[in-house]
C-alpha cells in the first residue's frame, strides 16, 4: 500500500560533543558555542520511514520541524537523504514552546498536511530529552501510538507490525493505522547522504532563509522544488495561545549544575532485611516510590 | 563529526587547480545537463560547489562508516564459498553506505547514471577512502574499469554494461596469470569463437585477480591462435550473469585483507569482444593501466596522510623524559619529512590527474565532432604530460607511502610492533602499493625515455619560470641550482652510450626527477596558500637537495665497469 509518512524532526544543539564553553553563565545551553544538528532519534526514525518507502512504492516521506529559519536546513538534511519534501513551522508565535505547545504546533500540521498515515519520530531529543512530544502528538491527533520501536517490520492491510525495546527484551506489536511511532536511537543507523540529492537540493531553501540579494534568485522561478514550505501559525490553523511560550504552561524555577559523584559507598547481603531496609531508604529518600 | 575531507584543507586546495576551469568546461559541455538531470550544474561556480558536496558526503563516510569498520576488516577478511568469494561483513556494510551515497559509477556520464566527475574529483574520493580503509579503496576504485569500457566499447555495450556499474555493480580486470605478470605478452587465457554459440568462449587460469569475483570483468585473453606476443591478445567483457567462472582461491595476504585476490578459472565463460581484436594488450590495457596507476597514486596519498595522522596524535600525546616526544629533534625530523612527502604525493597526484582530464576530455569531444587545430595541439600536449607524469606519480606516492608507513611505526616506538595499534596495518597494506600495477622499478622504465629525451627538463624549466612569492623566492633559487645538477647528471648518463648502464642508473635519476617536480609544485602551491604548505615546501626543497647531491655524485663516481660488482654471476 502507498504510505503517506511523516517525519517529526527537531533541530538540536550537538550535546554529545560538549566542550568548556556548552553553558551560560546563568546555566542554559549556550546554544551559539554548539553545532546545530539533526536529532540523533530523529534519523532513526528517518531511516524507518525510508525503508518502508522503498518497500511501498508509491509512499511519500515529509520531514517536520519547527524552529527558527535556520532549521531549515533539518529539512535538507532529510531531502538528501530520500525525502520527498518538508515543511517548516516558523513564527515568533511558536517560539518559546515547552513539550505541550511543540506537539499541539506538530498536529495541527500534521491536520493540515492530511491524510497522513504514519508519523514517525525519535523516542526522544537531545536537548530536553522528555520523549514526551511524541506521545502527545498522538493523544492530540487521537492516533494510536507506539513507543519504544526497533524495527517497523511491515505495513499492510491498514496495520503495522513493530519490534519494540523492551525491559530485558522485544516485543512484536500490531496497530493500526495512522499511527504515531516513535523510534529508538539503537535502530538502524540512517543511509548517508546520497550525493545526487545533495546537488539537486542544495540551494533549496525556505522563504525566510533567503538574503534580499540571493545569489540562487533565478533558479527558484524555474525549480519549484527549491522552495520549502513554511507555515506560520496563523497557516496551520493554530490557536496561538496554544502556541510557544503563551501555549507552555512549563516555567523553569532553577537550573543546579549537578555532578554526579559517589561519596560513599555501601554494601549489602542478599538477605530480605539489607533489601528491605534499601528499599524503605529509598522511598524515604523520593528516589523510588 | 570526524569528516576526512573537512579536516583535511590541504585536498580542497587542489580544486583551485590552475586547469580546472577548462577541466569543467570541457567535462560538462557547456552545461548542457543541466536542463536534463537536477543534479547537474549550471555553471562553473555551481560544478566547483557539487565537487565541494560530494567529497563532504565522502569524508563523512569513510571518516564515520568505513574507517570504524577496518580494523574488523582485516581481521575478518573474504572467504570462498562453493567457488564464490564472499567479502568480509563490514565491506559489504562499506559498499552499501558507497552505493546509497550514489557513489559508484562516479565517472560515467549523466547519461549511463554517473555523476561525470573528472579524474581530480574520482582521486581525491579515491584517496578519502584509501584513508579510512586501503583494501576496500581496491574494490571501490575498480569502477575506474568502466572508463576503459566507455572508451573501447560499443554504443550497445555501454547500455548493457554502464548502467549496471553506476547502480553499484563491481567491476575487475582480469590481467595476470602464474606465467605473465609483469610481462603481461605472455598472457595464454584462450578466447575462441563459437559460430555454434555466436559468442567469444574463454578457457584458462587468471591469477591475482583483485576483486575476482566481480560482477563485470574485463579480460585480457589470446584471440590469435598461434601467437606469443602481445598483438595476438584481445580484451573481453565477461559478464558473471553469464556464468563460466570460479574462483579456485583466496590468496592470503601480508596486507589490504579486505581485498579479495582471487584465482580464477574459466570454462566456456561467454564473453563478448571490447574493441578490436589484437589491441587488447597494446592499446586497451595500456589505457587501463594508466588509469590503475593513478588510482594507486591515490590510494598511497590516503595511505600516508592515515599514516601521517597516526603518527602526529601518538607523537603529540606520549610523553618521555617530561615532554611529548614531538619535540624530540629526531621525531619532528620524521615527522616533518612525512608530512613533505605527503604534500609531495597530494600535489604531483593532482597535478597528474589534472593533466589526463584535459587530453581525455577532448578525446571525449573528438567522439562527437572534430577538434580544432588549438585543440588538437592541446590535446596532444596533455597526452604527453600526463604519459610523462603517470609514472612518476604512481612510483613515487606509492614509495613514499611505504616509507610514510615505516616512519609511522617507528614514532610510535615498541608500542608500534603491537598488533594493536593501526600503524601495522598500514604498513602491511602500504606493502603492495610499490609493487602492484608496475612495480617501482617499471615504472622507472617507463619514465626513462622522458628523462633522456628532455621532457622532465623541460617540465622542470616551466615550473622555475612561473612567478612565485617573495617567501618562496629563496626556495626556488635553490632548486634551480638543482636543475642543473640533475641537466648534467642526465648527460653524465648519456655520455655512457651504455644501455646496460643507463638502464642501471636510472632509478638515480627518476628520483631525481620525482624530488625537483615536487619541491616545485609545493612550492608553487605554497605561493597561493603559505599556510597549507610553506612547510613542506620548506622541506621538500631540502629534502631535494639531499637527494640530487647524493645521486649526482653516485653518477659522477660510476663507471661502467662497476657493473661487475652488481652483476648476478654467469653460471
Amino acid at each position: 500500500m502507498t504510505l503517506k509518512i511523516v517525519v517529526l524532526a527537531k533541530q538540536v544543539p550537538d550535546t554529545r560533543n560538549v566542550g568548556k564553553d556548552a553553558m551560560t553563565a546563568e546555566g542554559t545551553v549556550n546554544r551559539a558555542a554548539l553545532p546545530a544538528i539533526f536529532n540523533p532519534d530523529d534519523l532513526n526514525a528517518l531511516e524507518q520511514a525510508l525503508r518502508l518507502k522503498e518497500k511501498n512504492p508509491g509512499s511519500t516521506v515529509a520531514i517536520l520541524t519547527m524552529g527558527p529559519p535556520r532549521a531549515g536546513e533539518i529539512i535538507r538534511q532529510g531531502l538528501y537523504r530520500g525525502a520527498d519534501t518538508g515543511y517548516l513551522l516558523t513564527d515568533r508565535l511558536f517560539a518559546g514552546a515547552d513539550t505541550l505547545a511543540t506537539s499541539y504546533a506538530l498536529a495541527t500540521a500534521i491536520r493540515k498536511i492530511g491524510g497522513v498515515d504514519l508519523v514517525l519520530g525519535g523516542r526522544q531529543a537531545i536537548d530536553g530529552d522528555t520523549a514526551q512530544v511524541g506521545p502527545q502528538v498522538a493523544e492530540k491527533l487521537g492516533m494510536t501510538q507506539v513507543t519504544y520501536a526497533q524495527e517497523i517490520l511491515d505495513v499492510k492491510d491498514g496495520k503495522a507490525t513493530i519490534l519494540r525495546s523492551i525491559d530485558g527484551g522485544v516485543e512484536t506489536v500490531e496497530a493500526p493505522l495512522p499511527l504515531v511511532v516513535t523510534v529508538n536511537g539503537t535502530a538502524a543507523p540512517c543511509r548517508p547522504q546520497n550525493v545526487r540529492l545533495v546537488m539537486k537540493y542544495k540551494w533549496a531553501t525556505c522563504p525566510s532563509e533567503r538574503p534580499a540579494d540571493d545569489p540562487h534568485a533565478a533558479l527558484y522561478a524555474e525549480r519549484p522544488y527549491l522552495t520549502l514550505t513554511q507555515w506560520t501559525v496563523a497557516d496551520v490553523d493554530g490557536d496561538p495561545s496554544q502556541c510557544g511560550f503563551a501555549g507552555s504552561p512549563t516555567r523553569v524555577k532553577s537550573v543546579q549544575n549537578i555532578v554526579f559523584q559517589a561519596k560513599e559507598s555501601k554494601t549489602l547481603t542478599a538477605s530480605d532485611a539489607d533489601v528491605e531496609g534499601l528499599v524503605q531508604e529509598l522511598i524515604s529518600e523520593k528516589i523510588i516510590g | 563529526m570526524a569528516n576526512y575531507y573537512t579536516d583535511h584543507p590541504e585536498i580542497a586546495f587542489y580544486l583551485q587547480h590552475p586547469l580546472m576551469r577548462r577541466i569543467v568546461e570541457l567535462r560538462e559541455k557547456g552545461f548542457a545537463d543541466k536542463d536534463l538531470y537536477p543534479e547537474a550544474p549550471v555553471d562553473y561556480e555551481d560544478c566547483i560547489e557539487n565537487y565541494r558536496r560530494i567529497l563532504e558526503v565522502v569524508g563523512d563516510i569513510t571518516a564515520n562508516i568505513i574507517a570504524p569498520n577496518s580494523e574488523s576488516v582485516d581481521l575478518e577478511g573474504p572467504h570462498l564459498e562453493n567457488g564464490r568469494m564472499i567479502y568480509a561483513s563490514k565491506t559489504v556494510e562499506n559498499m552499501e553506505a558507497m552505493r546509497k551515497a550514489g557513489l559508484t559509477g562516479v565517472a560515467q556520464p549523466r547519461r549511463y547514471g554517473g555523476l561525470n566527475l573528472p579524474n581530480v574529483i574520482f582521486s581525491m574520493c579515491s584517496e578519502l577512502v584509501s584513508a579510512a580503509d586501503a583494501s576496500f579503496q581496491n574494490i571501490w576504485s575498480l569502477q575506474s574499469c568502466a572508463d576503459t569500457l566507455y572508451e573501447f566499447g560499443s554504443e550497445e555495450q555501454r547500455q548493457k554494461f554502464l548502467p549496471r556499474i553506476c547502480a553499484g555493480e563491481t567491476m575487475s580486470m582480469d590481467l595476470t596469470e602464474p606465467d605473465a605478470g609483469s610481462d603481461l605478452q605472455r598472457v595464454m587465457l584462450k578466447a575462441t569463437w563459437s559460430e555454434e554459440q555466436g559468442c567469444w568462449l574463454l578457457n584458462g587460469v587468471k591469477r591475482f585477480i583483485t576483486n575476482g569475483d566481480s560482477d563485470i570483468h574485463l579480460v585480457l585473453a589470446r584471440s590469435e591462435e598461434g601467437t606469443r606476443d602481445g598483438r595476438g591478445l584481445s580484451m573481453f567483457i565477461y559478464d558473471k550473469r553469464q556464468g563460466g567462472v570460479d574462483v579456485r582461491h583466496i590468496e592470503h595476504k601480508l596486507g589490504i585483507h579486505g581485498s579479495p585476490t582471487c584465482e580464477l578459472t574459466y570454462k566456456n565463460a561467454r564473453a563478448e569482444l571490447c574493441g578490436s581484436t589484437r589491441l587488447g594488450l597494446i592499446k586497451y590495457v595500456m589505457a587501463l593501466m594508466n588509469g590503475a596507476r593513478l588510482g594507486i597514486g591515490a590510494q598511497s596519498t590516503g595511505l600516508s596522510q592515515e599514516a601521517y595522522n597516526e603518527a602526529a596524535r601518538y607523537a603529540s600525546e606520549r610523553a618521555q623524559f617530561g615532554q611529548t616526544i614531538e619535540h624530540f629533534p629526531g621525531v619532528y625530523d620524521m615527522l616533518s619529512r612525512m608530512k613533505a612527502k605527503l604534500d609531495a604525493s597530494r600535489t604531483l597526484l593532482y597535478h597528474t590527474a589534472a593533466h589526463v582530464d584535459v587530453y581525455k576530455c577532448l578525446e571525449d569531444i573528438q567522439r562527437d565532432r572534430a577538434l580544432t587545430p588549438e585543440e588538437r595541439a592541446e590535446m596532444k600536449k596533455y597526452s604527453r604530460l600526463a604519459d610523462a607524469f603517470t609514472p612518476l606519480c604512481k612510483g613515487m606516492s606509492s614509495e613514499y607511502a611505504n616509507q610514510n608507513a615505516f616512519d609511522c611505526v617507528s614514532v610510535h616506538g615498541g608500542s608500534g610492533f603491537i598488533m594493536e595499534y593501526k600503524c601495522q596495518r598500514l604498513m602491511r597494506d602500504a606493502r603492495i602499493f610499490n609493487i602492484y600495477e608496475g612495480t617501482t622499478q617499471l615504472q622507472v622504465v617507463a619514465a626513462v625515455r622522458y628523462i633522456t629525451n628532455g621532457t622532465y627538463s623541460e617540465i622542470i624549466r616551466g615550473l622555475l619560470a612561473e612567478p612565485v612569492s617573495a617567501g618562496m623566492e629563496p626556495l626556488r633559487a635553490r632548486v634551480a641550482t638543482l636543475a642543473d645538477i640533475y641537466d648534467a647528471s642526465i648527460a653524465a648518463v648519456k655520455a655512457f652510450e651504455n644501455q646496460e648502464v643507463q638502464d642501471f642508473l636510472a632509478r638515480r635519476l627518476y628520483d631525481m626527477t620525482g624530488e625537483i617536480v615536487m619541491a616545485l609544485l609545493l612550492q608553487r602551491d605554497a605561493t597561493a596558500a603559505p599556510e597549507l604548505f610553506a612547510k613542506s615546501a620548506r622541506v621538500m626543497t631540502q629534502m631535494a637537495e639531499e637527494t640530487v647531491s647524493g645521486k649526482s655524485a653516485y653518477i659522477r663516481a660510476f663507471k661502467a665497469e662497476d657493473l661487475d660488482a652488481f652483476r648476478v654471476a654467469e653460471a
